[in-house]
C-alpha cells in the first residue's frame, strides 16, 4: 500500500477534458475583432550582403498597414542584435542563413500581406557560405560575424580570444592525468561519430496574436516555454519596460525545447504597436522547419582506454557542434555537466566547440547536445564490450558511478540510482531471455542527465467551499500542472478535483522560469509544497483558536487539524475553510511559496531495443523497446510513462529517419512528407520500468524526467543494428539506404 | 453555399477555393480542428465528412457542399463524452492535445467500420496522424480499450 492517497496515482490530466473536446485554446485559436495578418519576407540566400532594401511599393499597396525592417526595431537601436539571444534576427546589412527574416508586413488579409512581400525590393550580393564546421574553424574561412570572438567558458582560463573567429564557445575540462590513464589501459580505442540536424517536430506551428490598448500596453497571446522570459525578450525587442508588456499563456502544442525561442511574438507585437490594431501571425510548416531552432549537427571523437577486465582508465571527447548562424545557445555548457558522468572515469578530458555556419541557428532540443554525445559514447562502449568479449550491460554496471564520485567538471554526485536502474534493465532482460532469429539484434545504451534547476513561485487560495486554487506561472509541457496539483492535494488532504490549477498571465501569476531542463515539476513542486505549508500554518493558527489550545499543539493529518495526543479534538480543513473568505467576515487564506534553484537530481535512463533488419531493403523494424529510468518518485506514473514513450519515439526518428537535407545551405525537405517523423506504424509498444531511488533535495524525492529518455535511444538503435547485422554505423540517420549500403560493404569484405 | 456541421446547417458566402479547414476555423470559429501542415501530412485537421475521416486542409469548401461534417466539437452528445474521448483521458493518451481531435476522429471513423481491430490495424489506421508527444503507445491502448468495451457490449 502506498503511503500517499493522491501522489503516485495514475490520474488523468487536469487539462484532458478541454483537449479531447477541442475546447483547449492554442495560440492559433485566438481570434480578435479586426485582426490584421502578419507575414515575413525571408532571405533566399544563406550568406549575402543586402545592398538595397526598398519597401515603398509594398507600403503603398491597398490593405497594407505596416512594413517593418531591422531599422524599425527599437531594441536593435540600443544594442547590437548579436546580443539578442533567441529573438528573431531581422537582417540589417547582411543575411547569414537562408530564410532569415528580412522584413515583416501587416495587412488586412493574408493574401494582401503575401502580395506585399513580393513588392519589397531587395538587392543581395551573394557571399561565400560557410556550411561545414571543420572549414569554418580554419583561419582562412570567411567570418560570419566579423566581431565575434571565441568565448572560452571554463578552464584553463575563462575569457575571450583576441582574434575574431567562427568559434562561438569553447570548453575544455581536464580531470586526472589523461595520458597516464591511456598508458594504464590494455585497450585504447578511438572513433569519430556524426549526427545530423533534426527538428523537435512539434505538431503545432508557431503562432502569435498581439494587441495594444489605449495606454500603449502590448498584450501577446503566444505559446512559449516560459511567459516571463518571453515578456522580457519581447519588451527588450520593443524597447518597452516590462510593465508595458503582458504575455497571456495559451496551451502549447508540443515544445521539446523549441519554444523557448520566440520567432513571431516580438514581430507581431511590433506590428500591433505600429498599426494600433490586433495582429495575428502564424508560421507555415516550411517556416517552422527553416526558421525555428533545431538541434545541431555534431562531430564527436571519443578515445577511451580500458583494462582487459573492462575497467575504464581514461576517456576523452573532442566535440564540435554546428551552432548555425547565431550563437544563441552554448552546447559546450551542456557537455560540461553531462559527458562521462555515469561512469567512474579517473582521467578524462572534454573539449567542446560551438562553431557557427550559415545555417539556421541551432538551440535547445530535449537534453540539448547530449543525445549526440551519448550516441558517440554509448556506441563506443558497445564496440569496447564486443572487443573484450564482455556483455555490454555488465560492462556498464561494472563501471557505473555512485554517490560521492566526482564528475569530470568537479561536481560530486549526490544520491543517485544509476546502478539500480541498470540492474532493473538486466533483470528485465534475464526474464525476457536471449533474442533468437536471423538478422535480429539487441542493443543496450544508457543516458545521463544532470538536470537543470531554477526559481519558481506558487500561490494557493483557499475557497470557502474547502477547495483551493493553485496559481502558477509555469508552462505545462509534460503534465506538470497535474503532477504539481497532485502534490498540493496530498499535502492538504484533498482529492485532486478540489484543486483548481490556474496558469495566470504575467500580471497575475507568480514568477516562474522557463520550462526547460526537465525542471518544472522538480522545482515548481517545491514552491507549491511551501505554499501548502504556508496555508497549513495559517489554518493551524485558526484551528488553535477554535480548539482553544496553543498552535504548537496542532498537527495536520488526513484533512484534519487536530490536537496532538487527542485526535478526537479536531476541526476539518473544510470546516475551517468555510469560515474564511466570507462577505463581511474573515478574509481568505492565501499561501505563498517560492524556491530558488535547488541542487539538481541527476538521473539515468537505460534502454534495451530488439530489432530485425531486412537485408534486402535495409529497413529496421523495432520488435520491442524497454526503458528503465530512475524518476525518484513517480508522482503520476501515467504521465511519466507517456514522457518516456514520447521521448523514445522522438529518438527513434532521430536515429532512423529524420534529417535536414541541405543544398548549398538551403533546406530541401521542408514538408512533413519529406521530413519524415515516426508514425504509429514505425514504433512498437514501449515498456517502461520506473525505478524510484529518491533524490536528496526534490519534494517527495522526485527527479528530472522528460529529457533523460531521449538520450540513450540513438546509440541503443545503432548497437542493435550492429548486433543484427555486424554493421557498425557511426553516422546518423540510419535510413534503409544507409543500412543497406552497410550490409553490401559487409558482404564484399 | 450550405454545409452541415455537427448537425447544424450553415449558409456561407466564401470563395469556393477556400478549404473546409479554413472555413471551419475562421468563418464558423470552430477552432478545435487544428492546422499543423496544410499539406495533408499530419492529420491534425481530420474531420468526418459523411462519416469518413478526411484532412480538412485538402478539402475545398465547394466539395463539402451538402455534406455532413463532424468536428471534435460535435462528438460528445448531450454533454456526454464519446467513449473515445473518455478513453483518451483515462489512458493518458492526451499530452499537448494538439493532435488529439484529429486522432480521435480518425479512430472513430475506423472503429465504426472495424469494430474489432488488431493492434496492427489500429496503428495502420492512425498512421496519417502524427503525434510527437506520446509515442502512440497510450493512444493505441485507448482505442483498443474502446474496441474491447463495445465488443463486450454486444456479447
Amino acid at each position: 500500500m502506498s503511503r500517499y492517497s493522491v501522489v503516485g496515482k495514475r490520474l488523468p490530466r487536469v487539462d484532458a477534458l478541454h483537449k479531447v473536446t477541442g475546447a483547449a485554446v492554442f495560440s492559433g485559436d485566438v481570434i480578435l475583432h479586426h485582426m490584421l495578418h502578419g507575414k515575413v519576407l525571408r532571405s533566399p540566400y544563406p550568406h549575402a550582403a543586402i545592398r538595397r532594401l526598398d519597401v515603398t511599393k509594398a507600403q503603398a499597396l491597398d490593405g497594407v498597414l505596416a512594413v517593418i525592417t531591422a531599422s524599425d526595431v527599437p531594441g536593435y537601436k540600443r544594442q547590437n542584435e548579436l546580443s539578442f539571444a533567441e529573438l528573431p534576427h531581422l537582417a540589417k546589412d547582411k543575411v547569414v542563413y537562408a530564410q532569415q527574416p528580412v522584413a515583416v508586413v501587416a495587412a488586412t488579409k493574408v493574401g494582401i500581406a503575401e502580395k506585399a512581400l513580393d513588392l519589397i525590393e531587395v538587392d543581395y550580393e551573394e557571399l561565400p557560405p560557410v556550411l561545414d564546421t571543420v572549414e569554418a574553424m580554419q583561419p582562412s574561412s570567411p567570418l560570419i560575424h566579423p566581431s565575434l570572438y571565441t568565448n572560452v567558458i571554463t578552464n584553463p582560463q575563462p575569457g575571450k580570444d583576441d582574434k575574431p573567429s567562427n568559434i562561438a564557445f569553447q570548453l575544455v575540462i581536464n580531470k586526472g592525468d589523461l595520458e597516464a590513464g591511456f598508458k594504464e589501459a590494455d585497450l585504447v580505442l578511438e572513433n569519430t561519430y556524426r549526427t545530423q540536424k533534426v527538428h523537435h517536430g512539434f505538431i503545432e506551428p508557431f503562432a502569435a496574436v498581439a494587441n495594444v490598448d489605449v495606454s500603449g500596453k502590448v498584450t501577446i497571446w503566444t505559446q512559449c516555454q516560459g511567459m516571463f522570459i518571453a515578456r522580457q525578450m519581447i519588451a527588450h525587442f520593443l524597447g518597452l519596460p516590462q510593465s508595458q508588456v503582458k504575455v497571456v499563456p495559451v496551451e502549447i502544442g508540443g515544445g521539446f525545447g523549441g519554444k523557448t525561442y520566440q520567432p513571431l511574438a516580438p514581430l507581431c507585437a511590433l506590428l500591433a504597436m505600429k498599426t494600433g490594431r490586433p495582429v495575428r501571425m502564424e508560421m507555415t510548416r516550411d517556416e517552422v522547419l527553416e526558421d525555428s531552432r533545431p538541434a545541431p549537427e555534431s562531430l564527436i571523437t571519443i578515445k577511451m582506454g580500458v583494462t582487459r577486465k573492462g575497467r575504464i582508465t581514461a576517456a576523452s571527447a573532442t566535440m564540435i557542434y554546428d551552432s548555425g548562424a547565431f550563437p544563441e545557445m552554448s552546447n559546450s555548457m551542456f557537455t560540461s555537466g553531462n559527458v562521462f558522468c555515469q561512469y567512474k572515469i579517473p582521467n578524462a578530458r572534454i573539449d567542446t566547440k560551438d562553431v557557427l555556419t550559415n545555417k539556421v541557428p541551432s538551440a535547445y532540443y530535449r537534453a540539448p547536445a547530449i543525445p549526440q554525445a551519448h550516441f558517440a559514447i554509448e556506441s563506443h562502449l558497445d564496440i569496447i564490450a564486443r572487443t573484450l568479449g564482455m556483455d555490454p550491460l555488465q560492462l556498464r554496471i561494472q563501471n557505473v558511478a555512485v554517490e560521492g564520485d566526482t564528475q569530470p567538471n568537479g561536481e560530486v554526485l549526490p544520491r543517485v540510482g544509476f546502478k539500480e536502474t541498470l540492474e532493473r534493465l538486466a533483470e528485465y532482460l534475464r526474464q525476457k531471455g536471449p533474442l533468437e532469429g536471423r538478422n535480429r539484434g539487441r542493443g543496450i545504451a544508457c543516458g545521463f542527465w544532470h538536470g537543470a534547476s531554477a526559481g519558481f513561485g506558487a500561490f494557493i487560495h483557499v475557497n470557502s467551499d474547502g477547495s483551493v486554487n493553485l496559481v502558477l506561472g509555469i508552462t505545462d509541457i509534460s503534465g506538470s500542472r497535474t503532477s504539481i496539483a497532485q502534490i498540493v492535494a496530498e499535502e492538504l488532504g484533498l482529492p485532486l478535483n478540489k484543486v483548481t490549477v490556474v496558469i495566470g498571465d504575467t500580471e497575475t501569476a507568480p514568477w516562474a522560469t522557463m520550462s526547460v531542463g526537465s525542471m518544472t515539476v522538480y522545482s515548481a513542486s517545491t514552491a507549491a509544497f511551501r505554499a501548502c505549508q504556508d496555508v497549513k500554518a495559517q489554518m493551524s493558527a485558526q484551528a488553535a483558536k477554535k480548539l482553544e489550545v496553543d498552535v504548537s499543539e496542532i498537527e495536520f493529518s488526513q484533512g484534519f487539524f487536530q490536537v496532538k495526543d487527542n485526535p478526537g479534538k479536531s476541526i476539518s480543513f473544510a470546516d475551517l475553510a468555510r469560515s474564511t473568505a466570507v462577505p463581511f467576515g474573515r478574509g481568505p487564506v492565501l499561501g505563498r511559496g517560492a524556491v530558488d534553484a535547488l541542487p539538481a537530481a541527476p538521473t539515468l535512463s537505460a534502454h534495451a531495443v530488439d530489432v530485425e533488419v531486412d537485408d534486402e531493403t535495409g529497413k529496421v523494424k523495432i520488435l520491442s523497446y524497454a526503458a528503465a529510468q530512475d524518476v525518484g518518485l513517480a508522482i503520476n506514473p501515467l504521465s511519466i510513462e507517456g514522457q518516456i514513450q514520447g521521448a523514445i519515439t522522438q529518438g527513434i526518428g532521430w536515429a532512423l529517419m529524420e534529417n535536414y537535407v541541405f543544398e548549398k545551405g538551403v533546406m530541401q525537405n521542408t514538408t512533413l512528407l519529406d521530413y519524415r517523423m515516426p508514425t504509429a506504424t514505425d514504433v512498437p509498444m514501449i515498456e517502461v520500468m520506473i525505478v524510484e531511488v529518491g533524490s536528496s533535495k526534490g519534494t517527495y524525492g522526485l527527479r528530472h524526467v522528460g529529457e533523460p529518455p531521449m538520450i540513450p535511444t540513438l546509440a541503443a538503435l545503432a548497437n542493435a543494428i550492429h548486433s543484427a547485422t555486424g554493421v557498425r554505423l557511426k553516422e546518423l540517420p540510419m535510413t534503409p539506404e544507409v543500412v543497406l549500403n552497410g550490409i553490401k560493404r559487409r558482404n564484399k569484405a | 453555399m450550405k454545409i452541415i456541421v455537427n448537425g447544424q446547417a450553415y449558409e456561407t458566402a466564401v470563395e469556393p477555393w477556400r478549404t473546409l479547414l479554413d472555413v471551419l476555423r475562421y468563418e464558423l470559429e470552430l477552432t478545435g480542428t487544428k492546422e499543423g501542415c496544410s499539406t495533408g501530412s499530419c492529420g491534425s485537421c481530420t474531420v468526418l465528412m459523411d462519416g469518413k475521416a478526411v484532412n480538412a486542409c485538402l478539402v475545398f469548401i465547394a466539395e463539402a457542399e451538402g455534406k455532413e461534417i463532424t468536428t471534435i466539437e460535435g462528438l460528445s452528445q448531450a454533454g456526454k463524452l464519446h467513449p473515445l474521448q473518455q478513453a483518451f483521458m483515462d489512458e493518458g493518451a492526451v499530452q499537448c492535445g494538439f493532435c488529439t481531435p484529429g486522432v480521435i476522429l480518425t479512430a472513430k471513423a475506423f472503429l465504426d467500420s472495424n469494430p474489432q481491430p488488431t493492434e496492427a490495424r489500429i496503428r495502420e489506421a492512425i498512421a496519417g496522424n502524427l503525434c510527437r508527444c506520446t509515442g502512440y503507445d497510450k493512444i493505441v491502448r485507448a482505442i483498443m480499450s474502446v474496441a474491447r468495451a463495445s465488443d463486450k457490449g454486444r456479447a
